[in-house]
């Protein structure tokens, strides 16, 4: 129990150990536990805004697509306003078309009737004038009565 | 065991291995021969009288190696763990360091409000090295003493009463006093660095009285500077010695068992030590607390 120079020798120690630890171990180890602080508030942030950005991204995303549907149904709607024009465009072709070919068998049947009643006039007189010989027993001058048989065969 | 070589028993096991100088014409027996020096000698004390009439000039060899090669191997592990130090993943060893760092980082921070780069590997050295320290109370109190022992009185002539061996450098007064002392000094340095001379002086002279005038001033001078002082003392003496005390006792404690239970010793022993475990935890924190404490009272004007 006696008290000596073990007290300078033991400071000797104490003093040796505790500059170690100061300088060698401290410092790093108190860095890297600072580093790996900084590290995962960095990465807590990071995980927040990737949230942000998630909810951010999900809203856009669902903006595009009703954007989209609406052009969709717009295009949709176009492309049945267009049919629609051209079914009627078509209809009215066809109409004009029908009224068309209706009126050129109208103004044939018209040509064909004259042409017929021309023709129905031309033996009418032919007839008339047979008829007409037979009447008389004999052979009537055509050009003699060619006006008379022309009124006639006009007045039918 | 009879009842002298009992005592016998326990006065060699608080025995240290002591290196120190002889004076002159000393008589000493010594290895089995008489002898009369001539000289003032360098030499290991063979027995507690020599040890005592060695004075001041002695080293307590045991106590020293002990303490020392334990603060290397604790400096060791640590600088271990500081070069694997990074800002990743922490594995193993790693993870054990990092919470003893953590830990008395903690207890810096919460004590200590001032910036300081020394105190917190001050507080690490002591924590970890006072409990390695205090860890030493757990090896059965023969082994490592008797080895000791065995290899003096084998390879080197020595009696085997004169091979003290002390593994336990915390119940050496010496060790936990040098200690204490050098904390004080830290305190003593702070307290002027921060304050200054004359704050430093101030404050053990016009506190805890204070007076307004000059002549009520001085009339209180005398009190408040043995207050003071004898306050400021008890720092170093109540620590070193709270430390050395809890030490001591449970020391004995296990020496008392060992030399009246013999071989059965374990028996009583065990339970002792598993107690023991937190003494020795509780004291290196304490240690290191009150270092911590007065290191940051040193700095804060009050």
């Amino acid at each position: 129990m006696n008290i000596n120079a073990t007290l300078i020798g033991q400071a000797i120690w104490f003093f040796l150990f505790v500059a170690f630890c100061m300088k060698f171990v401290w410092p790093p180890i108190s860095k890297a536990l600072e580093e790996r602080k900084q590290k995962i508030a960095e990465g807590l942030s990071a995980a927040d805004r990737a949230e942000r950005d998630l909810v951010l991204a999900q809203e856009k995303a669902s903006s595009n697509l009703k954007e989209a549907k609406e052009k969709a149904s717009e295009i949709i709607e176009q492309a049945n306003k267009r049919a629609n024009q051209i079914v009627e465009e078509a209809k009215d072709q066809a109409r004009i078309e029908g009224e068309r070919l209706i009126e050129k068998a109208h103004s044939e049947i018209d040509q064909e009737i004259n042409r017929a009643r021309e023709e129905l006039r031309k033996e009418v007189s032919a007839l008339a004038l047979s008829g007409a010989e037979q009447v008389l027993g004999r052979e009537v001058n055509r050009d003699a009565h060619k006006q008379l048989l022309d009124d006639l065969a006009a007045q039918l | 065991m009879a009842a002298s070589s009992a005592s016998e028993y326990i006065k060699h096991h608080l025995g240290n291995l002591t290196y120190g100088q002889l004076p002159a014409g000393y008589e000493r027996t010594c290895h089995g021969h008489e002898q009369t020096l001539n000289d003032a000698t360098w030499t290991f004390a063979c027995n507690a009288q020599e040890a005592s009439d060695m004075g001041f000039m002695a080293f307590h060899v045991d106590s020293l190696a002990w303490s020392g090669g334990l603060g290397i191997i604790m400096c060791l592990l640590f600088w271990l763990g500081a070069r694997k130090a990074s800002a990743g993943i922490p594995t193993g060893f790693m993870n054990f360091v990092e919470i003893i760092i953590e830990f008395i980082d903690t207890q810096v921070r919460d004590s200590f409000h001032g910036k300081s780069k020394l105190i917190a590997p001050l507080s690490l050295v002591i924590f970890c090295w006072v409990f390695l320290m205090n860890l030493m109370d757990l090896i059965p109190v023969d082994w490592v003493p008797l080895t000791f022992q065995w290899i003096m009185t084998s390879f080197f002539g020595w009696t085997s009463h004169e091979a003290y061996f002390r593994i336990v450098p915390t119940t050496d007064p010496n060790i936990t006093l040098s200690m204490s002392i050098s904390v004080f000094l830290l305190v003593i340095f702070y307290s002027i660095k921060v304050k200054g001379v004359g704050g430093f002086l101030g404050e053990l002279s016009f506190k805890p009285f204070e007076a307004n005038n000059i002549f009520g001033k001085v009339l209180l001078l005398p009190i408040n500077l043995v207050l003071e002082v004898i306050a400021l003392l008890a720092k170093p003496v109540s620590l070193g010695l709270r430390l050395f005390g809890n030490m001591y006792a449970g020391e004995f404690v296990f020496i008392l068992v060992a030399a009246m239970m013999g071989t059965w010793q374990a028996v009583a022993a065990w339970p002792w030590a598993v107690f023991h475990i937190l003494v020795i935890t509780l004291q290196a924190f304490i240690f290191m607390v009150l270092t911590i404490v007065y290191l940051s009272m040193a700095v804060e004007e009050h």
